[in-house]
């Protein structure tokens, strides 16, 4: 029988990358996942009028 | 799009590299600096009148008045100064900066540099040491009588020293100083070192009072920021050639005055986009606390301009006993700020980075993408008038005015 390889990833200890919302990480951490939390931010902060004037330099 | 941003970004970004910052004479304010007048005092950051001067600005300018002799004591100078027959003038409306308050007055010596590459000239005053100093906003009577031996023995004679040793290359003297622990800024300990090692064989053969040159070694031996008066010209001769790129948002000044923090923009000429100045994150000296504390002050944010100071941290991992945090932290400042420039310093190298150039050329649209701010560190003065020094620290410029230069940026040159 032919085992998928991602399900080789769980036979190992979990080690995660999070990128995006901290809470993820945070859920992780609590049932003692090794988490690191990258540190990220949306385009522009996540400010929608800034994204607007860079797309307007096509950006 | 109007305009090729990358090229007039690289354009900016290559007359910074090419700059050859030189140190060509001492003279005075007076002499030397375009524009002067008898009545002018010089301040740092943005323009400003009286009325909105916080406190360590107002104790230098009325110790500005007191030492030209145009008022004696301070209720004198304070009437003076709000009369309205005083000229106030940001440094970088006349090819200069100043460190702290910045101000400087008709007497004042001051540093002469030579961008050689590209003729344009920046002045500085010499610097007064740590404490209680004009531009921290103190005016007593020692203050006052160190900046007259400063005009009448100390500029004097280094300038005698100087016209014997010849044109000195800052840009020589700041990329060993970077290799040896300092970053230019709030450390420069190894710069004014390697400044006195030029100097100091001409000074003792002057044919002056042997303990006149004494005092004057003593006098720069003892203030480790001596040099700090130096990167700053350096650093304001070295990005002026990069204002004045159509299509450009490198930014080629940052200054802040205690009440505003103002930023000017290549492509959008000498316009200045300024914010509220915000508070220093610091370590603060015996006796003080934040509760002391004025707002951000000085144009020695120009070093982080040029691509030193608070963006060459990673050289310095000593300074954190100085302006707080630990030396992973100043390493991660400057690895950060490789994020919101547009090249890599060719000359300025960090040894712990495996000699990388530093971060260098901050542009606009990348720190409004990334929403990282430029990482500036910094002294912290006392909130009133006539105290002086009470600290240092690590700051974050207001977004504010990073935002308002976007948006004339897009204005300007967008779809």
């Amino acid at each position: 029988m032919n085992v998928k390889p991602i399900n080789e990833l769980f036979k190992k200890e979990l080690v995660v990358i999070n990128m995006g919302l901290e809470s993820f990480a945070d859920n992780l951490k609590d049932v003692g996942v090794k988490v690191l939390q990258m540190n990220w931010k949306p385009p522009a902060g996540g400010n929608k009028k800034i994204s607007s004037l860079l797309s307007r330099l096509g950006r | 799009m109007k305009v090729d941003i990358e090229k007039a970004n690289q354009e900016g970004a290559s007359r910074i590299l090419k700059a050859k910052p030189t140190i060509v004479d001492i003279s005075t304010a007076g002499e030397a600096v375009p524009g002067m007048k008898k009545n002018m005092i010089l301040h740092a950051g943005p323009p400003l009148t009286w009325d909105r001067m916080c406190g360590p600005m107002r104790g230098a300018v009325i110790g500005g008045l007191i030492y030209e002799g145009l008022a004696k004591n301070q209720k004198e100078a304070e009437e003076l100064a709000a009369s309205g027959d005083i000229e106030y003038s940001p440094w970088h409306h006349h090819a200069g900066v100043g460190p702290m308050a910045g101000v400087a007055t008709w007497s004042m010596p001051v540093w002469v540099l030579e961008n050689k590459t590209f003729g344009n000239k920046a002045y500085c005053t010499l610097n007064e040491g740590l404490g209680k100093v004009l531009r921290y906003g103190a005016f007593s009577e020692e203050v006052i009588a160190r900046l007259k031996w400063m005009e009448t023995e100390l500029a004097p004679i280094l300038k005698k020293a100087l016209d014997k040793h010849g044109e000195i290359d800052m840009k020589n003297l700041i990329s060993q100083a970077l290799q040896m622990g300092d970053e230019g800024h709030n450390r420069n300990r190894a710069g004014t070192s390697l400044l006195i090692r030029e100097l100091a064989p001409y000074l003792v053969r002057l044919d002056e009072d042997r303990e006149k040159i004494a005092k004057v070694l003593e006098f720069m031996h003892s203030n480790d920021h001596f040099f700090l008066n130096l990167t700053m010209p350096a650093a304001k001769c070295t990005v002026d050639p990069a204002a004045n790129i159509e299509g450009s948002s490198v930014i080629y000044t940052m200054a802040r005055n205690g009440t505003d923090f103002g930023i000017r923009v290549s492509g959008l000429g000498d316009r200045w986009f300024t914010a509220p100045a915000t508070m220093v994150d610091g370590l603060y000296l015996p006796g003080f606390t934040a509760k002391d504390a004025a707002p951000d002050i000085g144009d020695s944010v120009i070093t982080e301009t040029s691509g030193i100071g608070g963006f060459a941290m990673a050289a310095a991992p000593a300074i954190v006993k100085f302006v707080g945090g630990t030396p992973k932290d100043a390493v991660n400042f400057t690895k950060q700020m490789y994020e919101i420039t547009v090249t890599e310093n060719d000359t300025y190298q960090i040894p712990f980075l495996d000699f990388r150039g530093t971060p260098t050329a901050i542009d606009l649209i990348k720190i409004e993408e990334t929403g990282i701010l430029p990482r500036i560190n910094t002294g912290i003065a006392h909130k009133d008038p006539g105290v002086g020094m009470v600290g240092a620290g690590l700051v974050r410029p207001p977004e504010k005015c990073f935002h308002d230069a976007l948006e004339a940026f897009v204005e300007k040159y967008g779809d």
